[in-house]
This record gives structure tokens, C-alpha cells and sequence, in this order.
């Protein structure tokens, strides 16, 4: 191929997902604009969004990939049997990581501030907002992932294909808003913070 | 990858990469924070930001995979001159440039829907978006050759290392370019 079919194909094959995730990421925009009241009220909360959205991609991203590698290896079937062993112990470490490094980025962001000198929200509050919206957000992709690779390597599909704008687009919708659900909840359960 | 799909070795194998990739994006986290201020004044600016970090990890991830691929068929060569490299790059900024000022665009849509009053003109976020998509499609070809050619040397594969390590190093340039460009652009 010369230069400028390699650009041309490049350009044609990546503009759709693009686009995709540019609509998934201004509804995450329009989450995280809507919530300045949650982000001035909860210091700290702005600084952990990057680590937290990054999570969710790396942890389910990699479920997606693993899924889709044991579905063409055989070493999985095709179907939701959560007594199947390494089904579940895929979706188990997923869950389980996404939660323990959603924890670990609360702590690193209050400890970075407190060392900088800012004044963030209490610990409990931050790693309480982590852990709920790590287990919602989890649960939401886990459902997205596990279906979309089973249903499409079924009719035939290559999961590897459609696996990572799946999270990214379903994170985008999902990770702002359980974000914003978690936040109000424990601002409800601790009555004010 | 485990043939052993236990939570243990599961974790064993991801959990020190999603680590160092979480504590490196608290540091974007650490530039949104310090310009929290500017961003919940200016509306459409906070709804550029999971946009920005979005579109700028896809860029670097479709390349990457792409890249990748290319190294795993032989058919690319790392000269400056080699026609699947020119060509991507070439790729990317063209992406860059089609999207970006539609993020801007959209950005500022969104924030005048969910927020209400904006501060800055249409304009302005467009500009924003299109001078910081410029510059990211640069950093995103440089960061992207620069890992696959490190793996492509150590005999490491590609589709392990490169694609997480390219798509959090544009997420964290995505935040550090957005800042930069907006102070300069929307003070």
C-alpha cells in the first residue's frame, strides 16, 4: 500500500469509533458540568476523576480482551453460565481489582493533596465515593462486556474488534454518572459531610 | 495471558500495571485540580475535559493497535521515510483535525444544555478544542512510535504493553494539554 492508502483506510476504518466515543464523552461532559455543586462541596472529587475513569477502561478493556481470547481459544463457551468456573473468576478478579484500585487512587489523591498542602474531603468520604461507584460502575460493564462478547462472537463476530470502544463509550456513560449517584449517597448517609 | 482464570493469577498478572497506570493518571487529576477554580467558572471548559481525555486515548490507541499489527505482519520498518508509518501518522492528525473542532462545538452545546450560562463564545471552545487536538495528534504519533518501538526492540508483543501504556499517557497529556491551551486561550 502506498502512504496514502494506508492514510486513507487508517483515516476511514477509525473515524466511526471516534465519533462514537466523542457522543459518549460529551454525555460524561455534560454529567461532570452538571455536578459542580457535588465537586465544590466534595474537595478532591475533580483530582480522582482521571484515575477513576482510567480504571474502569484498563480493568474492563482487559476483561473484554481476556473473554474474548478464551472464547477463540475454546476455552470458553458462548453462553451466561456464571457457574462456569473461569467465567467467573474473570468477572471475580475484574471486580475486585476495579474496586481495590478505585480505593488505592482515593487514598493516593488524599494523601498527594494533604502533602501539597490543600485541604481535601475527609479520607472516608473519598475512599467511600470510590469503592460504591467502583461497584456500581463495575457492575454496569461487567453486564455491557460479558453480553456484547458473547452475543457477537456468537453471530459470528470478532470481539477483539468491538471490545474496546464498547468500554470506553459504556464507561463514559456509566463511570461520570455512578460517580455522581455515589457522591449524593453518601452525602445522604453521612447527613452533610 | 492465564490459561488459569483464577481471581489470583488473574490479579497477579494486572494488578501492578493498573497501579502505576492509576497513580500516573492522579497526576492529570492533580493539573484539573489545580485549575479547579477555572474550570467550574467556564462550564464548557468541564465538559471538555472527559471529551478531550477520551478522543486523545483513542487516537493513540487506534494507532497503537494499528502499529502493532503492522509490527506483528512484518510490514513495517521504523524508517522515516516507511509508508504504513507516514501513513498512520498522517491518519491521526487528519482524525485530530476533523474531530476536535467538533468536540469543541459540542463541548460548548452540551455546557450551555446542562449548565446553563456559559462564559466563553462558541467560538472560543472550538479554538480551544482545535488547537489542543493539534498539538495532542503530534504527542499521540510521537508517543506511539516511540513505545512500539521500544517493544518491537525488547521482543516485547505489542498488544500487551503499548496499547494501556499509549492510551493513559494520552489520557494524562489530554488534561495537560487542555489545561495549557485554555489558560493561554480562555484566561
Amino acid at each position: 500500500m502506498t502512504m496514502r492508502e494506508v492514510a486513507a483506510s487508517a483515516y476511514r476504518e477509525a473515524l466511526p469509533a471516534l465519533a462514537a466515543s466523542v457522543v459518549g464523552g460529551l454525555f460524561a461532559g455534560a454529567v461532570l458540568g452538571g455536578m459542580r455543586a457535588e465537586l465544590s462541596d466534595v474537595p478532591g472529587l475533580l483530582v480522582l476523576v482521571p484515575a477513576l475513569l482510567a480504571t474502569r477502561g484498563n480493568v474492563y478493556g482487559s476483561l473484554g480482551a481476556r473473554l474474548a481470547t478464551g472464547l477463540h481459544q475454546g476455552l470458553l463457551e458462548p453462553k451466561f453460565d456464571l457457574g462456569n468456573d473461569r467465567l467467573r473468576g474473570a468477572i471475580a478478579a475484574a471486580l475486585a481489582n476495579g474496586v481495590l484500585v478505585s480505593i488505592l487512587a482515593a487514598v493516593l489523591t488524599y494523601v498527594a493533596l494533604t502533602a501539597l498542602g490543600s485541604s481535601p474531603a475527609s479520607l472516608h468520604v473519598l475512599v467511600l465515593v470510590a469503592a460504591i461507584a467502583g461497584v456500581l460502575s463495575g457492575l454496569a460493564l461487567t453486564v455491557a462486556v460479558v453480553s456484547v462478547v458473547v452475543v457477537g462472537f456468537r453471530r459470528g463476530l470478532d470481539p477483539d474488534t468491538f471490545v474496546g470502544p464498547v468500554v470506553t463509550t459504556t464507561g463514559d456513560f456509566v463511570g461520570l454518572a455512578v460517580l455522581l449517584l455515589a457522591v449524593r449517597l453518601v452525602t445522604a448517609a453521612l447527613g452533610g459531610l | 495471558m492465564p490459561e488459569n482464570w483464577t481471581v489470583r493469577a488473574i490479579t497477579r498478572a494486572t494488578l501492578p500495571l493498573l497501579v502505576v497506570l492509576s497513580t500516573v493518571e492522579l497526576g492529570s487529576g492533580l493539573v484539573l485540580g489545580s485549575v479547579e477554580e477555572q474550570l467550574l467558572a467556564s462550564p464548557s471548559l468541564l465538559v471538555l475535559v472527559p471529551v478531550t481525555i477520551g478522543t486523545a486515548g483513542n487516537l493513540g490507541s487506534v494507532l497503537a493497535a494499528r502499529l502493532s499489527t503492522a509490527v506483528h505482519l512484518g510490514t513495517v520498518s521504523f524508517e522515516p521515510d516507511d509508508d504504513a508509518l507516514v501513513g498512520n501518522a498522517v491518519a491521526t492528525f487528519a482524525l485530530a483535525a476533523t474531530v476536535f473542532p467538533v468536540v469543541g462545538l459540542g463541548a460548548w452545546t452540551t455546557a450551555e444544555l446542562a449548565a446553563g450560562a456559559t462564559r466563553l463564545s462558541p467560538l472560543r471552545v472550538v479554538l480551544v478544542a482545535t488547537v489542543a487536538g493539534a498539538v495532542l495528534a503530534v504527542l499521540a504519533v510521537a508517543v506511539t512510535l516511540a513505545a512500539t518501538y521500544v517493544a518491537y526492540r525488547r521482543g516485547l508483543d505489542p498488544d500487551d504493553v503499548v496499547i494501556p501504556v499509549v492510551t493513559n499517557t494520552c489520557d494524562v497529556l489530554g488534561v495537560v494539554v487542555l489545561v495549557a491551551v485554555a489558560s493561554v486561550l480562555a484566561p
